[in-house]
């Protein structure tokens, strides 16, 4: 007998699974809103859910009674009621002494339901009024799991120890307060003689024996912990951060290992890079570091300090950002600029140039310059032509400079100093530089001041022309490249798309578009632009010689996208349709506002034949003998369901590990295959889906979105639950509503295209 | 910094790339937990380039010694001349004496001063023996070293010698002379052997190769050197320097020339026939004076300009320079650079010795534990439920970072505000400080000080407050200190006149930038006149210096 897992849903309905197989057993209908549930060992035959039913803001506790049957969907409508007024997040919910009292917190008050005797206390602290307490909101509960005893953590910091709360007068707490910031997340040890306990600060405190004096700290967990568990046994603590990280550590308060996904909750300032080296996707990562993370794995590989001090988390504090970054020759040179702004005329800057080391293998900090603008820096560019033996890069900064920095051998007899010196500083009539950019060849400088585009010689720094099309600020800036190499491409603030000639000094052709985003492709002459309008953003891929689009996709996300990059693939793929082209050699990802990392992929033909080859990861342990993939449809409308909830998973499979089933076919010996008139009709239709597809109609099915990366589904829950937590939210209504319906849309996506196969099954 | 070199190898082998293989799965995860487990990060102490001479080896190797013994001779000091052999005594030619040192005394152990006239270039022969020297009457003189009297008495030169040397055979001397000649003495009979008269002009500097017994060469007022051999009474090379030459060197190996005249040091290879290598100008008079290292990597020129200039034989760059009080007129360095001596036209000997290294050995040493302690269950063999936990290396922090691990930030601003660290180290004191404010508890640090722990806060300001690259930080934090002190002021008299020399240092820091300003106003109109393509470039650079003096001000 396997263990099973209850979950519930905001669809109304608790479900039970068998996790080790991935099955789903029974779905309980309960026909409400479900936003927690609990389960007590102590009562095997019902479930304690959260829902609210009158107002939008008031939570009950109930017990739902879970009837036996042998059907697939039951209704559960036997509700008993537990607690009112409570809050919804679990965190605010502890089960206590072996299930015999519920506690439950929410703003002042603490609530406690004893089950044998069926009463309910309710403790309230001096409120808001007195200044005083004003932050002696609860924000968190925990129980003792072998005494009367309640943890509570408040919005001050103080952790809360209720005893003798069985009795209404003679009530005690004590109080223990090391947190300057509100505590997050309270949790016992299994044996109940420590308690943990954690917050903004970033340490994992373990109470000892709940006495102030025995405290153990577990520091410099990178982010807020948000989550504290403790494991069955008692030898792990595990907590979960808001940077997208899971923590486990020892019963020694030693961290054995660290889960960590795209690091999620920072501002990204630098944009998406692709280190040429490793080909990972560079951005802002943990506060002051640049993450280097592999789209092949769906890994973080390493954290790159930058800042290199130590990370202060407070509330109202300015941090050190590090707002640029730029790789340059074939991923020699890194360069980042960091800044820090208190008030309006005190503005720290600082530029590091990082080499790298073959021989460590990472980067090594070569220079640090101070100041290297009087303002904001606005853009930097390296020279990434071949023929330039000497580095170069440049600066553009708001303080109307342009600057040169090149690489400079100050070889005394000595060799030691190498370093990065400034050659150049240009500027155009003291307006702002807020672009600057190399031609492929490095022979050309292009620095937009404002609405003016300057072309320097990057020789002499020279300047050679200037063009203006009064037509706003230029937000982005770029050279066409290969064939396209002699056109530049400028994007305003006021929505003109202007392509330059530069043989002929001209204006080549320009679109009313509002790009938010472009982005050439290293590896062909395509520019991907992407614009904002009301409804979401559209995604255009041109080439700068002819101004009608390769390619466009309405709507590709609801939210802004912030960033995006071409990343080269490893292998070229073929894709004949003209459509996509674009994506042969190139795979463009995009990050949103709300920080989710997507890409587009047109899924190759065998992938389609063989959806079945998704279900691998539920059944590994079937052999994937060429019968499988055949016969695996079949399967596939039997466990639709199962199919449905793994969906996400299954497309980030790796295109490397997708058997292609035709080729199976054909090359698997005759005398093994099972008759061909089963097999015929299969296999026809998988050849006619492949013609299907390629009609017009189904374009924006077929090139289909994967919330890839960042594993999207439990992120969505995450943000979820983090937006719950905080009770000041106002705009949660308005959130719920935007979460659901693009969790709807992606299902009834899905729905689509399960539909679409069942037809060519049959 | 990526510190695990063998994920990035791995992740340049295609194969790994294309399988998340589940080594390279581990490693990620001990790359994350390594950074989890970093630990504190000590504040980063603002370095600023040390403006100035650069240390390098050489610095350090010529900084090596102690300070200079005067010794004051009775005329200009011509000649220095080391023995050879120990105990390496040294011969100085001053006027019309030669006095003998030992390496360590600043009298004379020995006197020759049988001179009717100036000496010039008392040398010594290469076993330390013998000296020769000549004299502006036209003799050349040769003593033992032990007698007093004259060994020999070479007469033929009609004006004043200013060269001698011996050859490397030991037993001829060569000479040259203001009548323009060069000869060639045997000291054995006592006897001219040759003469040269193809010098055009005074004869004042010469050396004799010391592998070749016949080959020597002369340096001449007629701008030339000439190289010549006793077994064809001719010059075998002539080059031309351009000035009158004052000195010449040959190198150990002979392959090289090295002459000086005028500012020039010039380099000839005499296997190419006297090509010219190098010519160096490095001094701003003329050049009087040449030595070679013990090592022979370094050149020594000595000049009219009181400076002293240490070359490299290799890249013929120049690596360290002496300041001395005159001008110089002869340099010498003892066996394995131990003694440097300069001699001067103001008849002042600069003797300048080694520091001994042998004081670090005297420290006493730290008993260290016994062996056994060391060996201590080092044999131990990992048994199946071990736990191996290795200590936890501890880096070391200094007392400011300790203190601001802990959060006591007032502790550590008290610390960088001891007068150790604010005169010596200011940075790391306005490191403290920008730190602090970084971590925005700045207020409180100053906040609720005495009257000599605020005065000490106000002495450091006072003094760096002006300086353009703590100025940023400084005067936000002078900000402060006004704010939260402002009700007590006129409390206490100390503290006041601190504020007001505060003041008077603000007044006089706007008006100089006011004048700074009108400076660069007054260049701007000049730039404006020029051409517009000039204008672009160079106004850039000289605005440059001025912007950073403008942050002050704000």
């Amino acid at each position: 007998m396997n263990p099973k897992l209850y979950s519930c849903s905001f669809d109304g309905t608790v479900k039970l699974w068998d996790y080790v197989d991935g099955i789903l057993i029974k779905t309980f209908v309960v026909g409400l809103k479900l936003h927690a549930l609990f389960t007590l060992p102590s009562a095997e035959d019902s479930v304690f859910v959260i829902i609210n039913k009158e107002k939008p803001d008031v939570f009950q506790l109930v017990s739902v009674k879970l009837p036996k049957s042998s059907s697939q969907e039951i209704e559960a409508k036997e509700l008993s009621f537990v607690l009112d007024y409570i809050n919804q997040s679990p965190k605010c919910i502890a089960f206590g002494n072996e299930g015999e009292y519920v506690a439950a917190v929410r703003d002042f008050y603490l609530s406690v339901y004893f089950f044998k005797k069926k009463t309910t206390s309710r403790f309230t602290l001096s409120s808001s009024r007195n200044k005083k307490h004003a932050k002696n909101n609860f924000t968190c509960v925990a129980c003792h799991p072998k005494e009367d005893c309640i943890a509570t953590g408040h919005k001050d910091g103080k952790i809360r120890l209720w005893r003798n709360f069985d009795d209404d007068k003679k009530y005690t707490y004590t109080c223990l307060h090391w947190h300057h910031d509100m505590v997050m997340d309270l949790a016992f040890s299994v044996t109940g003689t420590s308690l943990l306990s954690g917050g903004r600060e970033s340490v994992l405190v373990e109470w000892r024996d709940a006495t102030e004096k025995n405290k153990e700290f577990l520091p410099r967990l990178g982010a807020t912990i948000e989550h504290i568990s403790v494991s069955p046994a008692g030898d792990l603590f595990c907590t979960s951060h808001s940077d997208n990280k899971i923590i486990v550590i020892h019963r020694n308060l030693e961290a054995s290992a660290v889960i960590q996904g795209l690091v999620k909750d920072s501002n990204i300032f630098t944009g998406l890079m692709v280190d040429p080296r490793t080909k990972a996707l560079v951005l802002n990562g943990k506060p002051g570091h640049l993450q280097f993370y592999s789209l092949q794995h769906d890994k973080q590989l390493y954290n790159l300090d930058i800042i290199q001090q130590e990370y202060i988390n407070d509330y109202g504090l300015i941090q050190i950002e590090l707002t640029k970054a730029a790789f340059g020759c074939y991923g020699n040179w890194l360069a980042t600029v960091e800044q820090r702004q208190e008030k309006e005329t005190e503005l720290e800057l600082q530029m590091k140039l990082w080499m790298y080391n073959k021989k460590t293998q990472g980067f090594v900090l070569n220079t640090k310059v101070n100041m290297p603008h009087e303002d904001h820096i606005t853009a930097l560019c390296f020279c990434n032509a071949e023929k330039f033996e000497n580095p170069t890069l440049v600066t553009s900064s708001k303080d109307g400079h342009f600057k040169v920095w090149i690489l400079t051998d100050d070889s005394d007899i000595y060799k030691k100093a190498v370093g990065w010196t400034c050659d150049f500083v240009g500027s155009y009539h003291k307006y702002q530089a807020t672009n600057c950019c190399f031609s492929e060849d490095g022979s050309l400088l292009a620095v937009s001041f404002e609405e003016i585009v300057t072309i320097w010689d990057s020789e002499t720094w020279e300047l050679k022309c200037t063009f203006c099309q009064r037509a706003g600020k230029i937000r982005h800036l770029c050279f066409g490249r290969l064939t396209c190499s002699k056109y530049l491409l400028g994007a305003t603030e006021n929505g003109i798309l202007c392509c330059w000639n530069l043989l002929s000094c001209a204006l080549e052709w320009s679109a009313k578009l509002n790009v938010r985003v472009m982005e050439p492709d290293p590896n062909s002459e395509n520019i991907a632009a992407i614009s904002r309008s009301s409804v979401g953003s559209d995604l255009f891929v041109f080439k700068p010689s002819e101004p009608r689009p390769l390619y466009i996709q309405k709507n590709i996300s609801r939210e802004e996208v912030q960033w995006g990059v071409f990343v080269p693939r490893d292998v070229p793929e073929s894709f004949t349709s003209e459509a996509y082209q674009w994506l042969n050699r190139s795979q463009f990802y995009f990050l949103t506002k709300s920080q989710s990392l997507l890409t587009f992929s047109t899924k190759s033909p065998e992938e389609k034949l063989t959806p079945t080859s998704k279900q691998l990861l539920a059944e590994e342990s079937l052999p994937t003998t060429p019968f499988y993939f055949i016969l695996g449809k079949h399967r596939e409308q039997q466990d639709e369901k199962i199919n449905e909830a793994f969906e996400s998973e299954l497309v980030q499979l790796p295109l490397t590990e997708n058997i292609p089933a035709i080729s199976e076919l054909l090359h698997t010996p005759a005398h093994v295959l099972p008759s061909a008139s089963f097999l015929c009709s299969k296999f026809v239709s998988s050849l006619l889906l492949s013609k299907e597809t390629k009609s017009g109609e189904e374009i924006p099915e077929d090139v289909d979105m994967e919330e890839g990366k960042e594993s999207d589904d439990s992120d969505e829950e995450n943000d979820f639950t983090e937006k719950i937590q905080d009770t000041n939210n106002t705009d949660l209504g308005e959130d719920l509503l935007h979460q659901l319906s693009k969790s709807e849309e992606k299902e009834l996506r899905k729905f689509r295209k399960v539909d679409y196969s069942w037809i060519t099954v049959l | 910094m990526g510190k695990f070199p063998s994920l990035s190898l791995l992740m340049m082998f295609p194969r790994f790339r294309m399988l998340p293989s589940p080594r390279v799965l581990v490693l990620i995860l001990r790359v994350q937990l390594y950074e989890i487990m970093a630990g504190y990060k000590p504040v980063a102490i603002q370095t600023y380039p040390i403006l100035g001479e650069k240390i390098t080896q050489d610095t350090l190797y010529w900084n090596n010694y102690k300070t200079p013994v005067q010794i004051k001779e009775f005329g200009a000091v011509s000649k220095v001349d080391f023995s050879p052999q120990p105990p390496y005594n040294y011969a100085v030619t001053a006027s019309s004496r030669i006095h003998i040192y030992g390496r360590y005394s600043q009298e004379p152990i020995k006197t020759f001063s049988r001179f009717k006239d100036t000496a010039y270039c008392a040398t010594f022969r290469q076993d330390g023996r013998l000296l020769v020297a000549g004299s502006e009457d036209g003799g050349v003189q040769l003593f033992d070293i032990t007698g007093r009297a004259p060994l020999r008495h070479f007469e033929g030169h009609t004006k004043a010698v200013h060269t001698v040397d011996f050859t490397a055979d030991k037993y001829h001397v060569v000479s040259g002379a203001d009548d323009y000649t060069v000869k060639l003495w045997d000291i054995p009979n006592s006897k001219e052997i040759l003469t040269f008269k193809e010098h055009s002009d005074y004869v004042r500097c010469g050396c004799a190769s010391k592998l070749n017994p016949d080959l020597f060469v002369t340096g001449s007022y007629d701008h030339t050197l000439k190289m010549f051999d006793a077994r064809t009474n001719k010059s075998v090379i002539s080059v031309e320097h351009g000035q009158p030459v004052e000195s010449v060197l040959l190198f150990p190996s002979g392959g090289l020339l090295v002459s000086a005249g005028g500012r020039y040091v010039k380099i000839w290879d005499v296997l190419k026939g006297g090509q010219l290598l190098v010519s160096l100008k490095n001094h701003h008079k003329t050049v009087t004076c040449l030595y070679l290292s013990s090592s022979g990597q370094r050149l020594l020129s000595g000049s009219l300009d009181r400076k002293v200039k240490i070359y490299s034989t290799t890249s013929y760059k120049v690596v360290h320079s002496f300041d001395y009080a005159a001008s110089i007129l002869s340099l010498a360095l003892a066996h394995e650079d131990e003694t440097i001596v300069v001699g001067m036209t103001n008849g002042i000997l600069s003797v300048k010795h080694r520091k001994s290294e042998a004081k670090k050995d005297s420290l006493p040493r730290r008993r260290r534990p016994a062996y056994r302690t060391f060996i201590k269950g080092k044999n131990y063999m990992k048994q199946r439920d071990d736990i191996l936990i290795n200590r936890p290396s501890k880096k070391h922090l200094e007392l400011y970072d300790r203190d601001l691990k802990n959060f006591r930030v007032s502790k550590a601003l008290d610390r960088v505000l001891e007068p150790s660290c604010t005169i010596k180290t200011p940075e790391i004191t306005v490191s403290i400080i920008k730190e602090l404010n970084r971590r925005g508890v700045l207020a409180n640090a100053l906040a609720g000080r005495d009257e000599k722990e605020i005065s000490r806060v106000l002495n450091f300001l006072i003094r760096n407050l002006s300086q353009p690259r703590f100025a940023p930080v400084l005067i936000n934090a002078a900000e402060i200190i006004i704010d939260i002190y402002l009700p007590v002021i006129g409390q206490s008299p100390v503290v006041d006149k601190k504020f007001l020399l505060l003041q008077g240092l603000v007044e006089k820091e706007i008006d100089y930038q006011r004048e700074l300003l009108e400076t660069l106003g007054m260049m701007d109109m000049l730039f404006a006149t020029m051409t517009r393509k000039e204008s672009t470039s160079v106004w850039q650079h000289a605005s440059d210096g001025f912007l950073e003096n403008k942050k002050v001000e704000s």
